[in-house]
């Protein structure tokens, strides 16, 4: 089932095939080489990346930080936990109808805020970094919360003797944290590391819902990769041919990165930690 | 050693499992239960008719049930025509899903032309003539094959803020300001930059917009008339449009630099956000919807260089169907001039049919939040003055969207100077590799 969509990808990108029209003439790698070509290829690619360490990055420590403060001992506990994951449960769209009113160029909240104070407002649609900025903090609205209940629960099953140790050591709570904390959640901080990944670099339903057209800006300021692969395939062009070719390089791409977070994030976790039997990440869960 | 392999192989293994699920959830093609609609020869039959927008179907579909009580229609709606485009274009290209009577918007006619082999053919004697012929005529393929039964069409006048006309010192009087706008683009340009002078208030909403009302009175945009797409860099008339537009908008601060459909746009109609807009009959609706509580909006019987069409919707029936006759008497029923009027009098959306366009209904009928405008008499007489019917090809939408693009980067983005736009549209165009 993972494999034949694959290699059936694999097929159509070296075909002319148009989305209504169905398959056409054989051209080896052309599509590959057209859609690289293309100007727009590498807009794609940067703002997906610039997109994806917006997110992922203060997502993944603020997610770690929050976990922390919720595996302290807190009043009405149960309350705090289900109360992070409420943005997560909120509906894609809800979530941007709600971020474009704040994002908004003229009418927006934060520009509002800022002429107020006398402040030039912020191009948000116009210029390419705040839009991306704008769309990483919806990504974060919804998804930092989710992976603060995988930590927590990782931080759950650290066993309590270790602190107890820590404490008897004279470890502060900040020097626990790092010290024993973070190095027991190891599986846990790859896994999460290469789910946001993954859900990172085909980052789709927040950009595309940031305006109405749905196409990245006019000058395709936030399309991100996915986004060029719709525009090509369903978009003006209509060719699955160069869709598909988008979707294995896409592919590529995130095996490699996923190959380079691994790495680093093996050399970066195990430090100096005591050294317990290692928790393989689960497989089933995916974003 | 070992153990890394093995780590490696846990990762790219969750890795490819994480991959296939995205890709058997992210498409979104999973037919609804509606639309696989209960077969055969059964006695009673669902009838699904999806629309987007705003049709005025809603007691249609009621009415057609109580006339056929073993044909149950379940109307489904799309917020936007672009959602339900794509809609239309995954499920055709997969081949199941559709609803038995979909609705198409004219400007995508063209693209299914090509593929009208996956819908049935509508053409029946007994329709001759409901039609005006122009409308009729975009959905008749060559060889004479009928694609959709025309539901509305989109007559275009000028809206306008008669309160801010009167500040400007214009005339407010809606047959004063027909006069005052009666010309070409440069009549409608220079009034603006008397307007804009006075009052610091944008001229219009939107130079996309306008630039959509400019195209629709050129013979043929962006292909010629057998079809083939004029190169964009070569594309004279059209750069000359641009220019023309972008000079208005730009040099002289006609426009209000908003994006249609956007927040920004939809709040500007309750802040004197601009004076005028180009309005088809559906668009009267929108204002209304957007513009709630702001009094002074009215609508004269003229449109800058003669008529034009916006936009108008036509009923299809997909081949993929089930029940394609019965698909086919809903789609009939509901263009009848007699539903057409209802549909009008609900939502604003103006009749394609003959008989429609002569009734007492329509050209009496007014609009309370148009200062009492007689609508049907304005927009009748905006039809009437239409001669021009753009060839609008299988390529139209994409060539359309980059013309877009080109526009909004210069007026509502600033992020490029006219000339450097139009080389990026120029460009992207070859990327189109439209040949």
């Amino acid at each position: 089932m993972g494999l034949y969509p694959l290699l059936y990808t694999a097929y159509v990108s070296m075909h002319q095939w148009h989305l209504i029209g169905g398959q056409g003439d054989f051209v080896g790698l052309q599509n590959y080489v057209d859609v690289v070509q293309q100007e727009r290829f590498t807009r794609a690619l940067v703002n997906t990346f610039s997109i994806f360490l917006l997110s992922s990055v203060p997502q993944v420590i603020a997610a770690i930080v929050i976990a922390a403060i919720l595996d302290a001992n807190l009043r009405a506990k149960t309350f705090w936990r289900m109360g992070v994951l409420v943005p997560y449960v909120v509906a894609p769209v809800a979530v941007s109808l709600i971020f474009s009113k704040i994002f908004a160029d003229q009418s927006g909240l934060i520009n509002t805020l800022l002429t107020g104070w006398g402040l030039d407002p912020i191009g948000f649609h116009s210029d390419r970094w705040a839009s991306h900025v704008a769309i990483a903090a919806m990504v974060n609205f919804r998804w930092t919360g989710y992976n603060a209940l995988i930590f927590l629960a990782a931080m759950q099953a650290v066993p309590r003797d270790l602190y107890e140790a820590a404490i008897v050591d004279g470890a502060s709570r900040v020097r626990q944290f790092f010290s024993v904390t973070v190095p027991m959640l190891r599986p846990t901080i790859i896994f999460v590391i290469i789910t946001s990944t993954i859900g990172g670099l085909q980052i789709f339903d927040e950009p595309r819902m940031y305006d109405t057209l749905g196409l990245g800006g006019a000058d395709r300021q936030w399309m991100t990769m996915t986004m060029f692969l719709y525009e090509l395939g369903w978009g003006a062009q209509k060719s699955f041919g160069r869709a598909a070719a988008v979707a294995w390089i896409l592919f590529f791409i995130i095996v490699a990165i996923g190959m380079v977070n691994f790495a680093l994030t093996r050399r970066i976790a195990s430090g100096d930690a005591p050294r317990v039997r290692r928790r393989r990440p689960r497989k089933e869960v995916v974003r | 050693m070992r153990k890394q392999r093995k780590a490696a192989i846990a990762t790219i293994s969750a890795l490819a499992l994480a991959l296939t699920a995205c890709a058997g959830g992210g498409a979104g093609t999973t037919p609804t239960a509606a639309s696989t609609a209960t077969g055969g020869g059964e006695q009673k039959i669902t009838l699904t008719v999806a629309t987007f927008n705003e049709f005025g179907y809603e007691d249609l579909v009621k009415e057609y049930t109580k006339l056929h009580p073993n044909i149950t229609v379940e109307h489904k709606k799309a917020a936007t025509a672009d959602e339900a485009r794509e809609n239309l274009n995954t499920r055709l290209a997969a081949g199941s899903g559709l609803s038995d009577v979909e609705a198409i918007e004219v400007d995508w006619v063209p693209e299914m032309m090509q593929y009208a082999d996956k819908f049935v053919d509508l053409k029946d004697p007994a329709l001759k003539g409901r039609w005006i012929g122009w409308k009729e005529a975009s959905a008749t393929t060559k060889d004479g094959k009928l694609i959709g039964y025309g539901t509305d069409i989109g007559p275009e006048g000028i809206c306008y803020r008669s309160d801010l006309f009167a500040k400007a010192g214009l005339p407010t009087d809606r047959a004063e300001v027909a006069k005052l706008l009666a010309g070409d683009w440069d009549t409608y340009f220079s009034v603006g930059k008397q307007f804009v002078t006075k009052t610091n208030i944008p001229w219009y909403d939107a130079s996309d917009g306008v630039f959509q009302g400019m195209i629709n009175q050129i013979d043929n945009p962006f292909e010629t008339s057998d079809g083939k797409p004029i190169p964009l860099g070569d594309n004279a008339k059209m750069k000359a449009t641009y220019d023309k537009l972008m000079k208005a908008s730009v040099d002289d601060n006609l426009s209000a630099n908003l994006a249609q459909w956007s927040p920004d746009w939809v709040n500007a109609f309750q802040k004197d956000g601009f004076a005028t807009m180009l309005c088809p009959g559906w668009m009267l609706g929108v204002i209304e919807g957007n513009a709630k509580g702001v009094t002074g909006w009215d609508i004269a019987d003229v449109f800058p260089g003669g008529g034009g069409n916006w936009g108008g919707s036509f009923l299809t029936v997909p081949a993929q169907g089930k029940h394609q006759a019965e698909a086919k008497a809903l789609a009939n029923w509901l263009t009848a001039p007699e539903q057409q009027l209802k549909a009008f009098k609900s939502k604003g959306t103006f009749p394609s049919q003959v008989e429609a366009m002569k009734s007492d209904t329509l050209l009496s009928s007014t609009n309370t939040f148009f200062n009492n405008a007689p609508t049907g008499k304005i927009l009748t007489s905006r039809a009437n003055a239409i001669t021009v019917t753009p060839f609008k090809g299988p390529n139209y939408f994409s060539i359309r969207a980059l013309t877009s693009d080109a526009i909004n980067r210069v007026d509502v983005d600033a992020t490029d100077d006219r000339e450097a736009s139009w080389a990026k549209a120029v460009a992207a165009y070859k990327d189109l590799g439209l040949g």
